[in-house]
């Protein structure tokens, strides 16, 4: 280690943080060279030097002032807040517009295409849909809300006047 | 047991106020140290201070534990001190370089009283202190920050490169050329030390080693 070299370890070696190897280098170059020697001692002294000056402490008002400029501050965020503009995001809310328009412009209504396909009447349609309950015995014979009808259901009627 | 620096961030920003209350507590007054002697005015640095607080409870949604709480709002502070200095908005630093800010009676803003006896030897210890804070503050900018960093708070290495955003070993022979120069310009004081103390080898903060 020569004069230049000592420049990067002798902090590290005067704080006492300098690796083993580092150290014993910077004591065999301090051994034999007098001018780094006086200069590590003068550095230590220096520390000591620059302890004479005196702290700072902040002002009385100083917290107060801090607590004052925090409570200007908004606390609670809207939800609105937490959504950021991004090109991302802007491309996925264009995105989902876009394919929302497709898909109410190509697929016709459900009402549309019962209608196209089934283009007999309505309660003809429940009936057959209903089919399986009505013909299921077992479902009707366990079915407690038609044995407290005063009156037989005219079945036919309600079928069509739901 | 006491909570972290990091944990009471992160309490902060779960929405823990009183943390940021402990947080305010304890850095406040190593803030303003740093700050006064980085822009040598006590009124800017306790501005620039607050609005470190300030930016740290401002980001508080958006933390993050990735490195050290105080490398985090020492390197908020660094900035703003040399921004600060920079965008020439402290003109009346300018002033301060050779002349520190005084209060009326002559003593600096907000110093801490010397207890020391005796007028003549507080008139003697208040002409070292100015000289030690001009050799200070003439230091160039990233030097003043590295010696304040790692002599008045004692901070290691790897934190105080991670604030100047600068290698350890860049960081190492900055602080030598640092300490070189204040050798330099404070050497009556160096030597009327030697005089003073015994042959004893200092650390950093001053304390007497073998």
């Amino acid at each position: 280690m020569n004069c230049e070299q000592l420049q990067e370890t002798l902090i590290a070696y005067l704080d006492i943080k300098a690796k083993p190897s580092e150290r014993r280098q910077v004591e065999v170059h301090l051994a034999e060279c007098a001018a780094c020697r006086g200069r590590a001692e003068q550095f230590q002294l220096l520390w000591g030097v620059l302890d004479e000056l005196p702290a700072v402490l902040p002002s009385p008002a100083f917290d107060a002032s801090v607590r004052a400029r925090v409570a200007q501050e908004p606390h609670r965020a809207s939800f609105w807040s937490g959504v950021r503009p991004s090109p991302r995001l802007a491309f996925a809310g264009t995105a989902l517009v876009v394919l929302s328009l497709w898909l109410s412009s190509s697929v016709p209504p459900a009402r549309q295409r019962v209608a196209t396909a089934q283009p007999g009447s309505e309660a003809e349609f429940r009936m057959i849909k209903d089919l399986p309950v009505l013909e299921d015995y077992d479902v009707l014979a366990d079915f407690d809300a038609l044995s407290d009808l005063s009156a037989p259901p005219q079945a036919g009627s309600e079928l069509e006047h739901p | 047991m006491a909570r972290s620096d990091v944990q009471l961030m992160l309490d902060v920003k779960a929405g823990d106020d009183s943390s940021f209350e402990l947080l305010l507590r304890k850095y406040r007054t190593p803030l303003v140290n740093f700050l006064y002697r980085m822009v040598r005015d006590s009124a800017t640095a306790e501005d620039l201070a607050q609005e470190v607080f300030l930016r740290v409870y401002r980001a508080r949604k958006d933390y993050a534990p990735s490195a050290k709480f105080t490398t985090w709002m020492f390197r908020i502070a660094t900035n703003l001190a040399l921004n600060s200095r920079r965008d020439g908005r402290y003109r009346q630093l300018e002033v301060s370089l050779d002349q520190p800010v005084e209060l009326e009676d002559g003593a600096p803003a907000f110093e801490v009283p010397d207890r020391q006896p005796g007028i003549e030897h507080e008139l003697i210890a208040r002409d070292r202190a100015d000289r030690i804070r001009r050799a200070v503050e003439s230091l160039p900018e990233k030097q003043r920050a590295a010696v304040l960093l790692h002599k008045y708070q004692e901070m290691d290495y790897d934190e105080i490169a991670g604030i100047l955003q600068c290698s350890e070993s860049a960081l190492k022979s900055l602080l030598f050329r640092a300490y070189e120069t204040l050798r330099v310009e404070l050497a009556s004081l160096v030597e009327t030390r030697r005089a003073e103390s015994q042959p004893k080898t200092q650390s950093r903060s001053g304390e007497m080693r073998s």
